[in-house]
């Protein structure tokens, strides 16, 4: 059976595009059938962040139009064979993504791949509600500052009120917290929320601790999915994430500073 | 003195902790705001404010502002919580 699943924030900036690519590529790594799919109409990113941008021709909107077929506007991923990308479009009014035309989009799909990966704008519009409407689980993305985490509390609010899940009655869209941008030497000093801070204040199960780190920006300027870095600390956990979500049981890496020594704190070395 | 104490402090790990006044502040808008969000907010309590406010001020002036009536949830249990803020110098009025 086909999972939908939506990376979603509330706030912008904070790693939703970024985890997307990582998240759907994981799963593809796997050996599931995955597509991401850009819901941010008019500020498409996606296919910039998986390296695919010269290769878009159709998008989500002239799919729902009948402009083209869902076929032709899959554009195939470098890096995995099993993964597909749906562009968003960049010229088109976001109120073309009509909710019944995103609801056969999303059912054609079903038909054909394991995963189906939603990348929501920022934001609680329509673009947002489109992204989240047919999910069966969230990915909630979250920074360890104060204003993500009350867009978060936000959007866990709208999942549990407004998804079809929710006006349907059937059982709740299944939330995870995914805290990005993670920085344990700051968290150690009593500068920035701790991962246990987010999660006893938005009260959902933690899937995942993303650290801060220079590769994503590296990343994204090369169009590879973070994932892809070798080596790295967010490659490493964004395998971790996925292994999760997958069910496996995997210890939370990149969630406790290195002791620092006397030097450092004296002198302030990171 | 002082960079010696802010030195100490930073190395007894004594400075302030932001990031906790972070997540009182969190704790707060939060209760308030998913109180607000229907469902579970129960429609009494702006009533309950307005005539709690009433009875304080036969007695004491107060800043219409200074008071403060929440429900949080604890658990299984909900958590009535009001908050006034007395004027320096309360005077029956």
């Amino acid at each position: 059976m086909a999972k939908v699943i939506v990376v979603t924030s509330g706030k912008g900036g904070v790693g939703k595009t970024t985890t997307s690519a990582s998240f759907a590529s994981g799963l593809a790594l796997r050996g599931n059938k995955t597509v991401v799919i850009d819901f941010d109409v008019g500020l498409r990113n996606l296919d910039l962040i998986m390296g695919c941008e010269r290769r878009v021709v159709f998008d989500i909107i002239n799919v729902i139009n009948g402009d083209a077929a869902l076929n032709r506007a899959l554009i195939k991923d470098k890096h995995c064979d099993n993964l597909f990308v749906l562009p968003a479009s960049q010229t088109r009014d976001k109120d073309a993504l009509s909710l019944d035309g995103v609801g056969k989009i999303i059912d054609e799909l079903k038909e054909s791949f394991d995963c189906i990966v939603c990348d929501s704008p920022a934001g609680i519009e329509h673009g947002a509600f489109s992204a989240m409407y047919y999910a069966d689980e969230a990915l909630v993305v979250t920074n360890p500052e104060v204003s993500s985490v009350r867009d978060s509390d936000r959007i866990l609010g709208i999942l549990a009120a407004k998804s079809k899940r929710a006006v349907e009655g059937l059982e709740p869209v299944k939330e995870h917290l995914l805290v990005t941008r993670y920085n344990t030497g700051r968290v150690a000093a009593g500068e920035m929320l701790s991962v246990d801070d987010i999660q006893e204040i938005l009260r959902i199960p933690l899937l995942g601790v993303i650290p801060e780190s220079e590769s994503v920006l590296q990343a994204s300027n090369s169009g590879t999915p973070a994932i892809h870095l070798d080596k790295s600390d967010v490659a490493e956990a964004y395998k971790d994430l996925v292994a999760r979500f997958m069910g496996e049981e995997v210890p939370m890496r990149f969630v406790t500073a290195e002791k620092a020594s006397l030097f450092k704190r004296l002198f302030g070395g990171r | 003195m002082s960079i010696i104490t802010t030195l100490l402090d930073y190395m007894r790990g004594n400075e302030k902790k932001n990031a906790a006044v972070a997540k009182e502040r969190l704790q707060i808008i939060l209760a308030h705001e998913r109180a607000g969000r229907g469902g579970c907010a129960p429609d009494y309590l702006p009533a309950l404010q307005e005539e709690l406010l009433e009875v304080i001020a036969k007695y004491i002036h107060i800043d219409r502002e200074k008071i403060k009536v929440q429900l949080e949830k604890h658990g299984d249990y909900d958590v009535l919580e009001l908050n006034v803020t007395l004027p320096e110098n309360a005077r029956v009025g």
